[in-house]
């Protein structure tokens, strides 16, 4: 018998920048790469940690304005490393607040300017109100992403950009162009909570299969048994927004 | 004065929303369209004034708990017993308690009111004494973010005219303090329970070093031993878990505070030893000789610190989640549950709109699931009859909460709360 294969997921800021929920898609991830046959290994990075070598999979949540501030500086910091990570084809998944950071930056209401990481060729203005409730998205390979919002900024892609999807239910990136989230080499942003993974696996086995390519050169899925998550986007689609 | 014929008005609407089943808030809503003025009129005659409960978790069980310590100290106390924590449930209140002049037989109001609704009650009925309790990770879909739930406290805490009670545990609560002009009284818990009891906060904050008029020192099953104003004071207690028993501290020092000079300490342990929970927090009803416990859930602290308070050994457990709009509409929050004490256990039966949801939090964290019906009246009647012989448990949230109620009163005794 052979060591297991093992996938390391890293949570950004989890201190700060972890609501609505983004623990259940850190405890998807971990679960469905055990599941799958692989080991899990969970690390947090917050502000001012060393920098972890290995990062097989990274996720991100969102915050309050409260705990956005405390992670600016030290995200500046690290940006050029998570470029890196993402061009190298790091699958990652930010969600909400560190979504928007992903960007190029955040406007606030007063008119400050939030710096971001240039990830995603996108930009993110404070809106009149928030956008909250039952959201779903079209996906060509996912199917529907369903899951809830609950956001005020309002994010525009750059022309040329690739959406997550496309809205049916719900605002989306700004509530006017049909548009949510970002996807970019591998990285993932949405607005989604709900939480996403556990009722949308099929974008939770997409990060863990390009995590475990990366790795190994190849990877075997095991089969879940997803009737519960199969009955949640089912009762989940005919709720209303 | 309140006008009488006002009183009357509400009075008749208030009958006629009982005949057709109607909910507790909807003759309040039919008063204030006469008369805005009604509710701060009829409130202004009272000699103690009005108090003020808020905070995210704790409150029903909080108001009961403030409302009997100041009955059990000579008060005649109004309150908004139903439960319905919004200002024109407070109106709906008060046409049960006036006469048909608009007066009102009560030296003291106390009010369970929600953090955004008593923002809105306080600019117009100015609290003498308020008792804020903790700000928690609730309803965000509601209020946004927690830090404006924070807020909402402040402005209660600033409207207020002579005492203000915090929870010192709460930093969000406790800083409150530094925005107000009244030097606050404090209520707290001792060093040694701290770890159990703010486990999975999320603030990361500290608590802020002051002095407690009360603290809760320890607890058993069925005694707790507090100490007030440094001296340790142990009783027996109806209330379980250990949220109900901290709330139990902020009770007390909010009617220490109020009733000042003239409390007797004596008739107030004696008073707290006899509360018994309030309406499906931790209410327990009887079928054939078995308890069945009602436990409403509406947010991770709440559905945690419930999972921490009640043990599942032997007991049969139902978990009942709808997503309707009072009981938050997104299952983002179930994810921020830890669940795996219920691994030995096991959970019987899942129900309500968003069973599925639950059902699959729980298969994340390696709890089985024996049986998952989205309708509640089946799932109930399913659970009930396959645990005949076991005490049994119900977490469920507030609309499911109603509707198990309602199902429960057909075959047992359930006490009438509207």
């Amino acid at each position: 018998m052979t060591d297991k294969k093992s996938l390391t997921i890293m949570q950004l800021y989890p201190d700060d920048m972890s609501i609505y929920g983004d623990w259940g898609n850190t405890l998807t991830l971990k679960k469905r790469i055990e599941w799958h046959g692989y080991t899990a290994t969970i690390i947090d990075y917050n502000p001012g940690d060393t920098f972890p070598e290995t990062i097989d999979i990274l996720i991100g949540g969102g915050g309050q304005d409260s705990g956005q501030k405390r992670i600016q500086d030290d995200l500046q910091a690290i940006a050029p490393k998570l470029r890196a990570l993402a061009e190298n084809g790091t699958p990652m998944l930010v969600i909400c607040g560190l979504y928007q950071l992903f960007g190029r930056f955040f406007k606030t209401s007063a008119g400050e300017i939030i710096p971001g990481i240039e990830i995603f060729n996108a930009e993110t203005h404070a809106g009149p109100e928030r956008l909250i409730g039952n959201i779903i998205i079209e996906h060509d390979t996912f199917g529907d992403i369903v899951g809830y919002e609950n956001h005020s900024g309002q994010t525009f892609l750059d022309v040329g950009s690739t959406p997550l999807g496309r809205v049916r239910l719900g605002a989306g990136n700004n509530g006017q162009d049909e548009t949510e989230g970002a996807l970019i080499h591998n990285v993932i942003g949405t607005y989604l909570h709900g939480s996403i993974l556990p009722k949308n696996p099929a974008i939770a086995d997409f990060l863990i299969e390009k995590a475990a390519v990366k790795k190994y050169g190849d990877f075997e899925a095991s089969v879940i048994d997803d009737r519960f998550a199969q009955k949640a986007r089912d009762i989940a689609k005919k709720r209303p927004r | 004065m309140p006008k009488p014929h006002i009183a009357t008005i509400g009075k008749v609407v208030r009958k006629v929303t009982r005949l057709r089943g109607g909910g507790s808030a909807f003759p309040g809503l039919v008063i204030e369209k006469i008369d805005p003025n009604f509710t701060r009129d009829v409130l202004a005659t009272l000699p103690y004034g009005v108090v003020i409960v808020s905070g995210t978790n704790g409150k029903t069980t909080t108001t009961k708990m403030v409302v009997e310590l100041l009955e059990g100290q000579g008060l005649k106390v109004f309150t908004n017993r139903t439960g319905s924590n919004f200002a024109r449930g407070v109106t709906a209140a008060l046409l049960a308690e006036i006469n048909y002049k608009g007066e009102i037989d009560a030296d003291i109001a106390v009010l369970e009111l929600d953090e955004a609704h008593a923002v809105k009650f306080v600019d117009v009925v100015p609290p003498k004494h308020s008792l804020l309790l903790n700000v928690m990770r609730d309803q965000l879909d509601r209020f946004g973010e927690i830090d404006t739930t924070a807020k909402m406290l402040q402005h209660i805490a600033q409207a207020t005219t002579e005492t203000v009670a915090l929870n010192r545990e709460d930093p969000r609560v406790a800083a409150i303090a530094d925005e107000i002009s009244l030097t606050p009284h404090y209520f707290g818990l001792a060093q040694a329970l701290k770890p159990q009891f703010l486990s999975g906060d999320e603030s990361g904050l500290e608590s802020k070093a002051v002095d407690a008029e009360i603290t809760l020192e320890s607890f058993a099953d069925d005694t707790a031993t507090f100490f007030i104003d440094g001296k340790p004071v142990t009783t027996t207690l109806k209330l379980r878990g250990i949220y109900n028993i901290f709330n139990a501290a902020a009770a007390l020092t909010m009617t220490r505070a109020i009733m000042g000079e003239k409390t007797n300490d004596k008739k107030l342990i004696a008073s707290l030893s006899n509360i018994a929970p309030a309406f499906g927090r931790g209410e327990t009803l009887t079928l054939h000789g078995q308890p069945v416990e009602l436990v409403l859930v509406k947010n991770p602290s709440g559905f945690r610190l419930a999972l921490q308070s009640f043990s599942p050994k032997n007991y049969a457990t139902m978990i009942a989640i709808n997503d309707n709009y009072a009981d938050g509409r997104d299952m983002s929050w179930l994810w921020d549950v830890n669940f795996e004490s219920l691994q030995a256990a096991g959970v019987h039966t899942v129900s309500g709109v968003r069973a599925y949801d639950m059902a699959l939090r729980l298969q994340y964290d390696d709890v089985e699931v024996s049986h998952v019906d989205t309708k509640i009246t089946p799932a109930l009647e399913h659970f009930l009859a396959r645990n005949d012989e076991a005490p049994k448990r119900i977490f469920c949230t507030y609309t499911a909460m109603l509707a198990i109620r309602k199902e429960l009163a057909k075959i047992t005794e359930v006490e009438k709360v509207l």
